[in-house]
């Protein structure tokens, strides 16, 4: 089966295995990965291999979108999910109109309701947000009829970036299956912690989360099924072993005014990713980090610039990913 | 005509543990006469009221609830929030002091007061401050506010977290004979908490309370109760811990009295999955746990009075993000449906459940605003009329509330309150 779109010699051909077809796709909006299926979060995979084949092309552009309108609004700063998805937008030939909170009606005290009906009015097919408490996108979907996509929501979620990390792993490792996954940092109000548990625990790799305890998230792994089992480790040595991947959060500095961790300093002595900690891991493990880093406090500079790091192929899996998600959202609304 | 024979119900009064058929007579206000069923009063003056199939109590009793008049009538006035206690059975409200300007001085009681007799439908007693503008700096002229007619003292939901004023508080009030109220919450611990704290926090991302935030401030107001022999009354308990501190407290013979909400008896944190502000509240929605200790606590009587924690706010305020929404559910006119689920699955007796709405609270108020809580004969004729198997689908479009503000829309529930006198004239009839 193939989908085929021509015009001035751009195509984007999609080849799809018989066990992944678009229809299995079910979604209108993308609010997390916990509502996704192996079946679907393999198919996003898949259609980011063709999206990167077009990335690699000296003209990357399709015409999968012309004509459709996409909308960025971001309540918060972002430098990479942003722009990322502003580019996945236009490679993809959608028109795109970019918000952000801090010069739009809402500092005019402008509900979000109203901001998103705004935004419908205009025209949006699909708005791209980013919001401060968990939920918002929740919210706004009760209102539209465009598709959202979270970009990072609170403490909740951040999909995409989860979606672009997985195909990082699997481009390099070839399966997600049975990876032994290992998380460092403020997991606790890390949306894209949260995202990355769901995606890889619901393809089959083994996660492990490693925090200070005032970093760990209040209530894992009790029966039931609200939120995947994780394992749980407190020394960065034992949760360093033989990972396949390593991914390093984002430390938030205000986390210490907090009274959470006693210093930045002991906070590096304790869990930073430095290089002798990494020969712990497997000798090919990745090591990610969703950005913006704090080298030298939750990474080593050495760690983030060695062979092993995958950082920027993160960024650029990231436009791939976004392409795949926006091709598909639109798809599912071609009535 | 305000005579009314209440025929053949089955009349529940804990106060007087009657439990019977039998027939009431109402007329000039009072109640006027009790008889066995089949039989009549004396006078043949009055309306019959067929009551086979229903219970006739007491008028419910609230401790606790939100009328938001003056301040925040775009959520609830005095007039609406009565007509939505009228529905719902109660015939008495006592009404916290979060408005605005708070109920800290004689001239916002008097304001109460002439509003409930000009608008209101069922007796409004208000609740004074224990310190000024509820900020927690200054204590209220807690004298002028007893002269003046208020029933307890309380900052609702702002507690007093400095112990010392506390403690100073307690003490001060013993010479006015009115209970305290507290709202235990440490709010340096729950520090921007939204519901309760576990697995289901964790997966919406949002922040936790942990129920050591309740019992902590729990246990430091027994002690201070204990340090002062003060009379306390702890507001909608919600943890299997708090259950626990009150009743071992109470086994000291201190002079507690405490309460439990319809909805921290009935509904669990799950509720707000998908982030339905409308099922945001504080204390926040707890376990099945919870719930089972609450029960337990209201049988072996830990726990006094069931009072509503009515808060109404507007659908534009519920209609936000998640962490930005009021705390709150408008449940006045849900209270006795969801509570009678409890009754009909076996968790709750019939009795019990009526007297904690009557005279459990009755008892806590104290006598000298009238005998409530009782149907007495002489007595002010506040009485309710509960079909016990009526189910309805709740619809808050419908409510007299002006908060449209609950979890339970679309939810059937079994047991409606049918009638309400208050006074002996009729607010309520379905």
């Amino acid at each position: 089966m193939a989908s085929n779109w021509q015009e001035d010699g751009a195509t984007l051909q999609l080849t799809t295995k018989s066990s992944l077809s678009a229809s299995a796709w079910r979604h209108q909006h993308i609010f997390d990965l916990d509502d996704f299926s192996t079946e679907e979060i393999d198919l996003v995979l898949h259609i980011t291999d063709s999206m990167k084949e077009v990335l690699g092309r000296p003209v990357k552009k399709v015409p999968a979108l012309r004509g459709k309108t996409v909308m960025t609004l971001f309540y918060e700063n972002s430098t990479r999910t942003r722009l990322s998805f502003e580019l996945a937008a236009k490679n993809l030939s959608a028109d795109v109109s970019n918000l952000s909170a801090s010069t739009s009606s809402v500092t005019k005290g402008e509900s979000l309701i109203d901001t998103f009906l705004t935004l419908e009015s205009l025209g949006a097919d699909i708005i791209i947000m980013r919001h401060p408490a968990s939920g918002a996108p929740n919210l706004a979907a009760r209102y539209v009829k465009a598709g959202i996509i979270n970009a990072g929501d609170g403490w909740h979620a951040h999909p995409t970036q989860a979606l672009l990390d997985m195909y990082t792993m699997k481009a390099h490792l070839g399966r997600l299956k049975g990876l032994k996954v290992t998380i460092i940092g403020d997991v606790k109000h890390s949306r894209v912690s949260r995202s990355n548990i769901w995606g890889l625990t619901i393809m089959g790799a083994d996660v492990t989360i490693c925090s200070p305890p005032t970093l760990l998230p209040a209530g894992l792994n009790c029966n039931g099924p609200l939120f995947p089992q994780v394992k749980v480790q407190m020394d960065i040595e034992k949760a360093l072993r033989d990972a396949d991947v390593v991914m390093v959060l984002r430390l938030q500095l205000e986390r210490m005014q907090s009274g959470l961790l006693p210093s930045l300093r002991e906070y590096a002595r304790l869990y930073q990713l430095n290089e002798s900690r990494l020969t712990l891991a497997k000798p090919q493990a990745l090591v990610m980090h969703p950005g913006p880093m704090n080298e030298g406090l939750e990474i080593a500079s050495g760690v983030a610039h060695s062979r092993q790091s995958v950082i920027n192929e993160q960024v650029t899996n990231g436009v791939a990913v976004r392409m795949a998600l926006l091709y598909l959202l639109a798809g599912g609304k071609k009535a | 005509m305000n005579s009314w024979l209440i025929q053949n119900a089955r009349i529940i009064d804990p106060a007087q543990k009657m439990d019977n058929k039998g027939s009431l007579w109402i007329s000039d206000g009072l109640i006027k006469w009790i008889g066995q069923a089949g039989q009549l009063p004396p006078e043949h003056d009055y309306q019959v009221i067929d009551a086979g199939d229903l219970i006739a109590c007491p008028g419910f009793i609230d401790l606790h609830c939100h009328l938001r008049d003056p301040g925040f009538e775009d959520k609830e006035t005095i007039a609406s929030g009565t007509q939505a206690a009228a529905r719902g059975g109660f015939t008495t409200l006592c009404c916290m002091p979060n408005t605005e300007p708070a109920i800290d001085n004689q001239s916002v009681v008097d304001y109460i007061k002439l509003k409930a007799s000009t608008e209101g439908v069922v007796r409004v007693l208000p609740i004074g401050c224990i310190t000024q503008g509820r900020k927690g700096e200054i204590l209220a002229e807690m004298g002028e506010l007893a002269d003046s007619g208020v029933v307890a003292f309380s900052d609702d939901g702002n507690p007093v977290m400095n112990s010392r004023l506390m403690r100073q508080a307690l003490d001060y009030s013993r010479a006015f004979g009115l209970p305290v109220m507290e709202h235990c919450e440490d709010k340096v611990l729950t520090d921007g908490g939204q519901i309760n704290e576990g697995i289901i926090s964790t997966r919406l991302g949002l922040a936790g309370i942990p129920s050591a935030a309740e019992e902590i401030m729990v246990h430091r107001n027994i002690a201070l109760a204990e340090l002062t022999g003060a009379r306390l009354h702890l507001c909608h308990l919600s943890t299997a811990g708090s259950v626990e501190l009150v009743r071992s407290a109470k086994k000291k013979g201190l002079k507690i009295t405490s309460e439990v909400t319809p909805h921290h008896l009935t509904l669990t944190e799950d509720l707000v999955m998908g982030y339905v502000s409308n099922a945001k509240v504080n204390p926040p929605l707890r376990t099945q746990k919870d719930i089972q200790a609450l029960l337990e606590g209201l049988k072996d009587g830990t726990i006094d009075a069931i009072a509503t924690d009515h808060a109404p706010h507007t659908e534009l305020e519920k209609d936000s993000e998640f962490a930005y929404a009021p705390f709150g559910i408008s449940i006045l006119e849900t209270a006795l449906g969801m509570l009678m689920g409890l009754v009909h699955s076996g968790k709750l007796d019939i009795d019990l459940l009526i007297s904690k709405l009557t005279c459990g609270p009755a008892s806590i108020l104290g006598y000298k605003h009238g005998l409530t809580g009782t149907l007495v004969i002489g007595n002010q004729a506040d009485v309710t009329l509960v079909d016990p198997n009526m189910e309805w689908v709740v619809d808050s479009r419908t409510f007299a509330s002006k908060g449209k503000n609950t979890p339970l829309n679309g939810t059937t529930l079994k047991g409606r309150v049918r009638m309400t006198f208050y006074r002996g004239q009729r607010v309520w009839n379905l």
